[in-house]
């Protein structure tokens, strides 16, 4: 049984030809990320600010949201917004923080209750306090710098420092980007979007370590040919692996976006651009970074010997 | 590489069969599980309460307020004390976590030391020697309260969640003063929070009959005693709104041996019993003070306070106020179960209906087995029989992923469910580094063998790499990612470990075996 698709030669695409428009549009995206995370700012879920959030299903019939809205505006409890949710017999309301501590959240949720009545069915309701949320921000904060430090780390103890610097700049392009994506888009921005974004993290650096292992075998295998085009072998020779690879993750993910229920989606939107901007962060800007901070080709050499001696997997 | 030691094969093979056997309960209904023979693995993975539906909050003792109310007490023991050993004093008060005051009298602050070193071994006595001083607890004091406190609370609420008739609940601690609380089926929690959030601390308290309340709130409350405000009973109850009351505790609710709610005359009442100890103290106060009112207070405020008509002595009683049926049989749970050490609020509640998680299950499941199948075909596709060999790889990977979720326990949630059709996606990376490099190497001119070789070894080194990046950021989202985030931090983890043995070890077995049976003359590749 033979493959039906096959690339069939190595390509020779000139990616160092358009790294510095790479380098352009990526500072665009990153500068305009931290723009937009500054001025217009993430749309936080509960999990990060507190509040209440109550998924319900009417049980007669499509939801009317206007009377909804109306039964809720009558509690004075900030301002409630109500969003269809999946179904159209589905409805999710958020309620703001309310003022008055981690009791006063409790009171709110009993409020709606009794406003809403029979006829509709809880099926989730999440309260958070302020305080556990502030705790929360803090801890995904730390993760993911935490995260960005350790893969530089390991790449540095696996490769040299220059290839640590390229794979930590490209991740954090990668995370910042799709923080600016979900200030654009103004996306819910809750735990399940951190664990993307630290997943994204890993799977960038996943895609960077490949490409890097394929330039440190090259520059092995030719001391003497110009960085330039060592690099751009190293792209094109590891370009169908790049290709299949983000391929099948991206089919796993678009099968999560588009079946996972609406719970999943924010998370498997993050995926999908984490995914796209990780492999092409690998291609335009992991890879072009080494040119500028040209790792140093005598100690990748020396390296060979003690890599042989204890790998017995390495030629 | 291409050659297997019979041990080898036969270990892969186990863990295989393994991953297959451990799987399979997923697959069963319980009573189709509980039909099979005992020495079949029967554990199905643990479901996460977002997929299952349930209750989770998250509970805070206020170890502050504990010792707050703690120190309050003891300032009437300092007023005492100093004042037994005659030593003037001024603005004695609590502050913060300290009680505050000022000796009168610099050279007699070696006496107000000595005396109020006394009141509690706790307690650190700090006098400077102009006169002011505070006493507040000791660091390993406060330390040890504040585990003991918790400790107790978690005892108590176990007790509390069990009277209600919660089935499998988890209550765990975390961190320095949380309680994790987990109902799996509890889909409206009011109840239960509503039990939780009483601190349930009962005592019988006299009534100070000489002043009258208008007196005591214009600033004429006799020493030792506090105005405590009454119940908010039903509507129309008459009685006062509050009451002036000795601080002295005639006897504790902790002496309690029962409780339970009863009527009398047509009204629901509660009925407790006294331990001996209890039962004396109580029996000895009723007696002395026959004719007066006490108070019974819960929580700082006064059920009802009855008047005294004879002696008790039986060691019972009926607390009897304006309860509902309801609120009577809630308050018999309580004070059966015991006063919490110190208030406990509600940090966070996440509670998931039964439907919800029921579609979160074939949601997800849905999504797995489409992405699933999306990637066997792009595979077969692209690699033809090295595709399919990829994909058995994979679905012994997706086994041994459901097997070691199920064998270690760990709690399957919905962005688990996320995390395993991702690195279904990803563990077929290991096969396309590895196959990608078999190609380059047949196009350099290699024999089939040595391609083969030269394929697995060299793409060795790069999976390795590759997949510990992702492991670091699993580990990171596990150590400080909470609930649903360590959920997906655990398959994530667990998945890129398994997919390295299966796309590495058995991909190349099955090629190995191939190459044996069928000895091609080419890669189909």
């Amino acid at each position: 049984m033979r493959p039906l698709i096959v690339i069939r030669r190595t390509p020779t695409i000139d990616f160092m030809g358009w790294h510095k428009l790479g380098f352009a549009l990526s500072v665009f995206l990153t500068l305009s990320s931290i723009g937009l995370f500054l001025t217009v700012g993430l749309n936080y879920g509960i999990d990060f600010i507190g509040g209440t959030l109550i998924e319900v299903r009417s049980t007669i019939g499509p939801a009317n949201l206007a009377d909804m809205r109306a039964k809720l505006d009558a509690l004075n409890l900030g301002e409630p917004s109500l969003q269809g949710f999946g179904p159209p017999t589905d409805v999710l309301i958020r309620l703001p923080r309310q003022p008055g501590g981690d009791a006063a959240q409790e009171q709110a949720v009993q409020k709606v209750r009794q406003a809403l009545g029979s006829g509709v069915e809880y099926r989730r309701t999440e309260v958070v306090g302020p305080s556990v949320g502030s705790e929360l921000i803090r801890a995904g904060v730390i993760a993911t710098v935490l995260a960005l430090f350790a893969i530089a780390a390991y790449i540095w103890f696996r490769f040299e420092w220059q290839f640590g610097v390229g794979g930590m700049v490209s991740t954090l392009h990668d995370v910042l980007t799709t923080v600016g994506l979900f200030a654009l888009l103004q996306l819910e921005f809750n735990l399940t979007t951190l664990a993307a974004i630290l997943t994204i993290a890993g799977y960038s650096v996943n895609d960077t370590v490949v490409i890097y292992d394929r330039v440190r075998e090259t520059l092995r295998k030719y001391p003497r040919m110009p960085f330039r085009d060592l690099i751009n072998l190293a792209l094109n020779e590891t370009l169908s692996r790049t290709i299949l690879t983000v391929s099948t993750v991206a089919l796993a993910v678009l099968a999560l976006l588009f079946l996972g229920g609406p719970v999943l989606r924010g998370f498997s939107i993050a995926m999908l651009w984490g995914v796209v901007i990780g492999t092409y962060s690998s291609l335009f800007i992991a890879a072009p970074i080494l040119y500028y901070v040209r790792p140093n080709r005598a100690a990748i050499g020396r390296s060979v010997d003690t890599m042989q001696a204890r790998a017995p997997g390495a030629e | 590489m291409l050659y297997f030691e019979n041990w080898k094969i036969a270990l892969i093979c186990a863990i295989c069969a393994l991953g297959v056997l451990l799987s399979l309960p997923n697959l069963f209904s319980p009573s189709l599980l509980a039909s099979l023979p005992s020495w079949l693995p029967h554990k199905q993975v643990a479901l996460g309460l977002d997929l299952r539906g349930g209750s989770y909050l998250l509970l805070e003792v206020d170890v502050a307020a504990a010792q707050r109310e703690r120190l309050n007490t003891l300032v009437d023991n300092v007023r005492n004390a100093l004042r037994d050993a005659n030593i003037g004093y001024t603005g004695l008060n609590v502050d913060g976590d300290a009680i505050v005051f000022t000796v009168r009298e610099p050279d007699r602050i070696d006496d107000a030391r000595q005396a109020l070193r006394k009141i509690d071994p706790d307690l650190t006595v700090d006098i400077a020697s102009n006169g002011p001083g505070t006493m507040r607890f000791s660091a390993v004091a406060t330390e040890a309260r504040r585990r003991q406190a918790v400790d107790q609370s978690i005892e108590i609420i176990r007790r509390r969640i069990d009277e209600t008739g919660t089935k499998e609940p988890t209550i765990q601690r975390e961190g320095a003063d949380r309680i994790l609380v987990q109902l799996p089926g509890v889909d409206n929690p009011e109840h239960v929070k509503a039990l939780l959030g009483r601190t349930a601390k009962l005592s019988f308290q006299l009534v100070d009959a000489t002043v009258s309340l208008e007196d005591a709130r214009r600033g004429r409350l006799p020493p030792g005693d506090e105005i405590l405000p009454a119940e908010e009973g039903r509507a129309g109850r008459v009685g006062p709104a509050a009451y002036v009351v000795h601080r002295r505790v005639m006897v504790g609710g902790d002496t309690l041996v029962d409780a339970q709610p009863t009527f009398q005359n047509n009204e629901p009442v509660v009925s407790f019993r006294f331990d001996a100890a209890g039962a004396k103290r109580f029996g000895d106060a009723t007696r002395d003070n026959v004719g007066k009112p006490f108070a019974i207070v819960l929580d700082n405020k006064v059920i009802s306070a009855p008047v005294i008509r004879e002696p008790i002595l039986g060691g019972s009683g009926i607390i009897s106020g304006s309860f509902t049926v309801q609120s009577a049989s809630d308050l018999a749970l309580l004070l059966r179960a015991g006063a919490l050490p110190a208030p406990i609020t509600i940090l966070e509640e996440r509670t998931v209906g039964p439907d919800l998680g029921a579609d979160s299950i074939h949601a997800g499941a849905i999504a797995s087995i489409v992405g699933v199948v999306l990637v066997v075909v792009f595979m077969i596709l692209f690699y033809g029989l090295f595709g399919v060999f990829a994909d058995i790889a994979l679905i012994f990977n997706l086994c041994l992923m459901l097997g070691s979720l199920s064998l270690l326990g760990a709690t399957l949630t919905l962005p688990g469910i996320a995390g395993i059709a991702l690195t279904m996606g990803m563990a077929v990376d290991a096969n396309v580094l590895i196959y990608e490099r078999i190609r380059e190497e047949v196009r350099a001119g290699r024999t089939m063998l040595s391609a083969l070789d030269a394929g697995f070894k060299r793409a060795f080194g790069t999976i390795l790499d590759s997949h510990v990046t992702t492991l670091v950021a699993g580990a990171l989202m596990f150590w400080l990612g909470s609930g649903p985030v360590k959920g997906f931090a655990v398959t994530l983890s667990i998945g890129v470990l398994t997919s390295l043995f299966s796309a590495i070890l058995v991909t190349r077995l099955l090629i190995v075996t191939w190459l044996r049976e069928w000895k091609p003359k080419a890669i189909p590749i």
